[in-house]
């Protein structure tokens, strides 16, 4: 099912600054959640859609719902008896392995994984060429150890990575849990817990597997559960246990029943199964269900029987390392490897060329010639010598010649990116600056290889809710009866009112105090019995009982003696409806699966619940059918306006509705979320009507989702209009200034966010994302052709798209045209998603999506780069130019390697000492370039953020192009001929041998490219310099070492060598030279063309003269400076 | 996942009462270097440090130049190619014949006229031309363990101590260097070991280019000008087939090595285009100045509108 959804597959890699972040993939559906009418979980509100609420998973689930379980399908559990349960089928037991390997199959699945890189069969293939005796350039461990360096690395790196799994495997393996063995709870690792066995958990305990609950302490068989290790939600989750089994006492009475259920699956919100016990056939849902990973709050012990255990938990299904996202940088440079490639086979082929030539021009003395010798004397008929005609010959010189080149293609690039990405991440973990002291948490990094994409991102996408604003809803107007409270203005004065109440003789006061207006507080304080009265009762009552909250009490820190109320839901709305009520004396104290108390103005009330329609995200709204103590039986609904506009019967109360609905604009343009209540009187034969569909429904096997859709809007009609009520959702500090540096930066913020459009526009106009200088165009389109084409992700709800889309606003073709920030308002999760994708398509540019809640997920994967900004440092400039630096600095020691074959006879004779070129790109030259990308920077913090437009260098790639690609690539040539042919000019004719030669080219090229390296390094602190100079030292050194080996033909010649006064004048002259055409384009370009970094380090430099001029230049200059 | 999740996932909102307490501090310690502030100099091209360092440049390079190029000239060396002389006139259209036949007497006398005083030490090279002694089957046939093998004592670097060889009187008498020779061969002499046979350990140490001289020998008396110098020659080596030169070199050295123009030269060109454009760029400053850091020149104020893109 999974697979299906195209968004599902992309990954979840995301850099979050927020730890609650999460990054399942899951397709939660809510639809075949059907059973229970008492389930607890539910977002309502049409504002604020569902976490994950895919359209195109609620038609799966309803067919995949059609179907009973069949045998095969289905996962058959015997309560209380694993041996039965476990007999038949293999299932996974509870022990978990995140580790990849064993010590075993550590070395071939490693290796496995590593030559998924093209690049390392590359270099396996040149290895094994270099086996062949004809071919054999280099000695045999020379020719390996590249390879075996850059595996052995990765393996070390892979080996720790699995270790610490290894580890944390075996801390959860062995936790204990009580679990039923012979009729006592005793207590058993997890990684022994099986399925079938059932099992105790105590409060604060952490689930060790899936299960089902039986019972739990509460009464009514409530179990409240925290799922933040699951999907980061902080608040707490109801589940339930069957009426039929929560009177079990599993030590007394023998449990015995049978659960068939489905497949193990990765869909944390969806659960279907039914249950025989006692001969009775139970259906269960999500809501029975509790999942491995969660923990149990607020109850004092829960019993369930173990359904999924270990990997097939959905925990761990869900854990499945999503493939990573690759970086621009990386597809770009895989491009320019191939180009390199090319140009490798171009200069071998060069070679073999004329090394035909030559063997053809001298095909008559290749006999005699002294040092060719093509023919064998020694037998009485002369015969070829290691000779097999000029085809072979001029294969085995091209063959010969990619050995000899092979470095061509940096092989430690790959490494050293990995390096310098660790290193980067830890910076940015490590930064102080993004540390949140509110929440505790530091800035996480959870996919290395899209580092260097944060100095490119041109859009981004910001969900509203949570990101934006800090998503603690406080209720701040309502509209009672057609009468606007608090004038639609969002007072500050009124007084702030704590009413409370006495529970079990002790007062007990809500958590939260909530602005109340005088007035409306006075008329439901009155009794009177007058209509504005009632409905200002019924409004309350509404806002105290249609929702999911569940009430609990809790110790107040600051006074010992009193009692705090706190509302716990999933939707922070409903929590702040619920506290609104609250405060206006509607209190709701107590929760049950039948029935809810509320305390109205001191005195306490019963409602009897009798059925809850949950919210979903087609009708956006939720409905409670009460029954309350005078005997009449009530359905009350909430939800967003369009969804209750259409169910409200406008003929009873024409001037009420039309009032409310101007309310409602007023409270959306000032940014305020809205809400529409109402509600219906049921008569007997309604209720009977909607009791017995609802019955049947609820307990339907096939289909029940959408039974129990259409049962809701059965009775959702005709309702009565009570009121509105607006909360707002404040913006996150620096909300503002972060938005209007980003505008600066040159990025495009794409705000998406399921509000109403005057309420998204409003928003916009506080966050600064609109400025009153921009023009507002306003698209309100239906689905139109091209849209849909662009959503093809969301092709599944177009149809639901053109119901939805008399307010959305359609960006499907504005993307071209839209420079400036973009606000989408009632865009579904999905739709989200299909937005960033399409802007991807069209524009190719980098993105980034923002968001914190569960229905951002699919955005925030579809996004190049998921959640979290750094905004300050270019780090693609530093990767970008590393890769170029890595190109250049193998290039120029190929060239003069390749020039050297032009002097050799066009043979592949080496000069470098083989063992050198192999360390070249490994030991010599590779740790500068590391250091200088990971630490190197372009300017200090304060300047970065004083000049936010700097931002842009990264977005217009100016550290990578293809241009600068190729004027280095030029200039590397030109240093290659500088390194070859001064020792050429200064030695020809002389005494000189091959290995002296050599060690003079290896050392003028390593201290050729770290000087290039040094003079474009930005800061120098003290580990530059040490990795520079350190790295020319080490290669001095390691020349040394390598001519002192009296087996290497180059024995001793580096010590002759540099006894002469002529290798060091020829090293200081290679060096100028080589540097000096760099040097002066350098300075001309700084000078005529500086770009705005330069300019700014300048600033930075010398910027204490100028700090007041620089303040001035800030602003926007109308007239061209004037240029001297 | 879980696992990280329970280690890491805590850090939550406030509002559950549980995960309030018990949380250990998160935030990261403050360090220099994580913080990215380590103390540093930044190096910013200004024309004063350009000019300065061109000047420099200039100052030191033409100096060594100078230097260089007078050492290189004071090299006397007579260069005598020796492979088309040796040839009887007879042979002159045959010189393959020639050189291969055993038959022919490869004696030859030169005589070299010393236009200088050579101050000791003179060397005496042969020279090779064309001849790709770096040629990868020469190099692959070499076989360094066979010749330790053969030699117990194999010490390769006496090679380069050729100074022991110490050569007098101005008579040379050259041997065949029977292990390049098609013909002939095993003409060293068995009895002696192969780190003796300074010769060939000289030969073997592979030329790195095609156009090299081999030190053969040292005179270690000033040789005076006008003095002639009689040079028997054994000329054995086939070079003919390849078109390949043969010369004899004696030469004097200097700290910069043998007669090579081609350092001193290029320094000088090197210095002098460094003051040049040192020159250069004092007009370039002078002319069109850029005040550094003015932050008119960045590329949102230059642009008028004030925008992006």
């Amino acid at each position: 099912m999974d697979s299906s959804n195209p968004i599902e597959r992309s990954s979840s890699s995301e850099i979050s600054f927020k730890s609650a972040s999460r990054s399942l993939s899951s397709n939660p559906s809510r639809a075949s959640r059907g059973n229970s009418v008492r389930t607890g979980s539910f977002h309502d509100l049409g504002s604020r859609p569902v976490r994950l609420g895919s359209r195109g998973g609620d038609s799966e689930m309803f067919s995949a719902s059609q179907k009973e379980i069949s045998d095969e399908d289905a996962r058959l559990v015997y309560l209380n008896d694993p041996a039965k349960s476990n007999e038949r089928f293999e299932f996974a037991g509870n022990s978990i392995r995140t580790a990849k390997y064993s010590i075993i199959s550590f070395i071939p699945r490693n290796l496995f994984e590593q030559f998924h890189r093209v690049a390392y069969i590359y270099f396996l293939i040149i290895a094994v060429l270099n086996q062949l005796p004809q071919l054999a350039v280099f000695g045999r461990g020379a020719s390996i150890l590249p390879l075996a360096f850059v595996l052995l690395v990765t393996a070390v790196k892979d080996a720790y990575e699995d270790w610490r799994r290894h580890m944390s495997d075996r801390i959860e393996n062995n936790r204990w849990a009580w679990v039923l063995v012979n009729d006592q709870f005793q207590q058993k690792k997890w990684k022994d817990i099986q399925i079938g066995e059932v099992i105790k958990i105590k409060a604060n305990d952490t689930l060790p597997c899936d299960m089902v609950l039986l019972s739990t302490s509460d009464s009514t068989g409530v179990a409240y559960l925290q799922t933040i290790n699951l999907d980061g939600e902080s608040n707490l989750k109801t589940r339930y246990a069957k009426q039929e089994t929560i009177s079990n006492i599993p030590e007394k009475d023998k449990i015995s029943g049978l659960i068939k259920c489905e497949k193990p699956n990765r869909n944390i919100y969806g659960f279907q199964a039914n249950m025989e016990v006692d001969g009775k056939r139970l259906s269960l849902g999500p809501s029975n269900i509790i999942l491995r990973g969660c923990e149990l709050k607020n109850t004092a012990w829960a019993i369930g029987v173990a359904v999924y255990c270990g990997r097939e938990t959905k925990a761990m299904l869900n854990s499945s390392g999503a493939p990573s996202k690759r970086s621009w940088l990386e597809s770009r440079m895989n491009s320019e490897i191939i180009a390199l490639s090319l140009f490798l086979i171009a200069l071998c082929t060069v070679v073999s060329v004329c090394a035909a030539v030559w063997l053809r021009r001298n095909s008559d003395e290749l006999d005699t010639m002294p040092f060719y010798r093509r023919k064998y004397f020694r037998g009485s008929e002369p015969e070829n010598y290691n000779y097999y005609g000029l085809v072979a010959e001029i294969l085995f010189t091209f063959l010969m010649s990619v050995i000899v080149f092979q470095i061509m293609i940096p092989i430690s690039l790959y490494i050293s990116m990995e390096l310098v990405r660790v290193g980067q991440a830890y910076l940015m973990i490590r930064d102080t600056q993004m540390y949140d002291e509110a929440s505790n948490s530091r800035f996480q990094c959870r996919a290395l290889n899209i580092n260097e994409d944060l100095g490119q991102i041109k859009y981004v996408f910001s969900d509203k809710t949570g990101t934006l604003t800090e998503n603690k809803m406080e209720f701040q107007c309502a509209s009672a009866w057609g009468v606007d409270y608090s004038d639609g203005k969002i007072s500050t004065q009124n007084q702030q009112v704590r009413c409370s109440v006495k529970v079990d003789g002790r007062i007990v006061r809500p958590k939260m105090s909530v602005k109340v207006d005088p007035q409306l507080l006075e008329l439901s304080r009155s009794g009177g019995d007058s209509e504005e009265v009632k409905h200002v009762h019924d409004f309350f009552l509404a806002l105290a009982a249609c929702n999911t909250i569940v009430p609990l009490i809790i110790d107040d820190k600051s006074d010992p003696t009193a009692k705090l109320m706190d509302y716990q839901g999933e939707s922070p709305d409903e929590q702040a409806l619920a506290f609104a009520a609250a405060a206006y004396g509607f209190m709701l104290i107590e929760r049950t699966s039948g029935h809810i108390i509320i305390d109205i103005h001191g005195e306490r009330q019963r409602f009897n619940v009798f059925g809850l329609h949950e919210f979903d995200s087609d009708r956006k709204r939720m409905s409670v059918i009460l029954g309350c103590p005078d005997g009449t039986v009530r359905v009350f609904v909430k939800g967003a306006d369009t969804s209750m506009f259409s169910v409200i019967d406008r003929s009873l109360n024409k001037k009420v509705v039309r009032a409310t609905e101007g309310h409602l604009h007023t409270y959306s343009t000032l940014g305020l979320r809205t809400l529409v209540i109402g509600m219906r009187d049921l008569s007997d034969s309604e209720f009977e009507d909607w009791h017995f569909s609802f019955e049947a429904a609820s307990t339907a096997v096939i289909g029940r989702a959408a039974l129990l859709r259409k049962v809701a809007s059965n009775v959702e009609r005709n309702l009565t209009i009570l009121g509105a009520s607006a909360i707002e959702d404040k913006l996150q500090q620096g909300v503002p200034e972060a938005i209007e540096s980003l505008r600066t930066a040159g990025i495009k913020v794409w705000v998406l966010t399921g509000d109403k459009q005057e309420t998204a526009i409003s928003i916009g106009y506080s966050s600064k994302l609109l400025t009153n200088k921009m023009t507002q165009i306003i698209i309100n389109s239906n689905s139109r052709e091209s849209c849909r084409r662009c959503l093809e992700d969301a092709l599944a709800m177009s149809k639901k798209l053109r119901a939805v889309s008399e307010t959305s606003d359609n960006i499907g073709t504005s993307s071209d045209a839209a420079r400036g920030p973009v606000l989408c308002c009632r865009v579904a999760p999905l739709q989200k998603a299909g937005i960033v994708a399409l802007v991807k398509k069209r524009t190719s540019e980098m993105t980034l999506s923002i968001g914190d809640g569960a229905n951002d997920v699919s955005m925030i994967q579809m996004a190049d780069v998921g959640v979290g900004i750094s905004g300050q440092e270019g780090r693609q400039a530093r990767m970008g130019y590393m890769i170029l630096y890595n190109f250049y600095r193998n290039a120029v020691f190929v060239f003069v390697l390749f020039w050297y074959a032009l002097f050799a006879c066009f043979t592949l004779t080496t000069a470098i000492n083989e063992w050198s070129s192999m360390l070249y790109s490994i030991i010599y030259t590779s740790l500068p370039t590391i250091v200088v990308a990971i630490l190197d920077k372009d300017l200090s913090r304060r300047n970065l953020l004083r000049y936010p437009q700097l931002y842009g260098a990264g977005q217009r790639q100016e550290a990578y192009n293809r241009k600068l690609f190729w004027v280095t690539m030029l200039d590397t040539v030109w240093q290659s001929l500088v390194v070859f042919f001064v020792p050429i000019f200064a030695y020809w004719a002389s005494t000189i041998d091959v290995p002296s030669i050599g060690d003079l080219w290896t050392l003028a090229v390593v201290i050729l490219v770290n000087f290039h390296l040094a003079m474009d390094i930005i800061r120098w602190n003290w580990i530059f310099h040490v990795a520079i100079w350190g790295s020319i030292v080490a290669t001095f050194i390691c020349v040394m070492i390598l001519d002192a080996f009296p087996m290497f033909v180059g024995y001793w010649a580096i010590f002759h060598i540099m006894g002469e006064v002529s290798f060091w004048v020829c090293l200081l002259g290679i060096i100028i030279t080589a540097l000096l055409p760099r040097f002066v384009a350098k300075v001309l370009y700084q000078h005529f063309t500086p770009d705005d970094l330069q300019i700014a380090r300048e600033v930075e430099k010398f910027g204490h003269q100028r700090d007041i001029a620089a303040e001035v230049e800030m602003n926007p200059i109308m007239e061209p400076p004037p240029r001297r | 996942m879980i696992g990280e999740a329970t280690s890491s996932g805590g850090g939550g909102k406030d509002d559950s009462p549980a995960a309030v307490s018990g949380k250990k501090n998160k935030k990261p310690n403050y360090s220099r270097f994580t913080q990215q502030e380590l103390p540093a100099c930044k190096p910013i091209l200004t024309p004063g440090w350009v000019i300065t360092s061109f000047i420099v440049v200039g100052v030191v390079f033409i100096p060594i130049g100078l230097a260089s190029l007078y050492a290189s000239e004071h090299v006397v060396e007579i260069v005598e190619r020796y492979d088309k002389d040796c040839i009887p006139p007879d042979y002159r259209n045959n010189s393959l014949h020639y050189i291969q036949t055993s038959e022919t007497d490869k004696n030859c006398t030169m005589t070299i006229n010393v236009p200088k005083l050579m101050k000791s030490p003179v060397f005496i090279y042969y020279e090779l031309d064309n001849f790709y002694q770096n040629h990868r089957r020469y190099v692959k046939s070499r076989s360094d363990k066979q010749l330790r093998s053969k030699a117990s004592e194999g010490k390769k670097n006496i090679a380069w101590k050729s100074d022991q060889e110490h050569k007098f009187g101005s008579d040379i008498y050259p041997k065949n260097f029977q292990n390049g020779s098609l013909i002939g061969g095993g003409k060293l002499n068995p009895s002696i070991p192969l780190s003796e046979q300074v010769d060939l350990i000289v030969w073997m140490r592979t030329a790195a280019l095609p156009n090299f001289r081999k030190l053969y020998g040292k005179i270690e008396k000033d040789l005076q000008a006008n003095t002639t110098i009689t040079v028997t020659i054994e000329n054995n080596y086939n070079t003919y087939s390849f078109g390949g030169k043969k010369k004899l070199v004696l030469s004097t050295t200097s700290w910069i090595g043998g007669k090579n123009s081609f350092l001193g030269r290029a320094y000088i060109a090197i210095g002098g285009l460094c003051l040049f454009l040192a020159v250069c760029f004092v007009f370039v400053y002078l002319l069109k100045p850029r005040p550094l850091g003015d932050p008119s020149y960045l590329s949102w104020n230059r642009n008028p509108s004030g925008q992006m893109n």
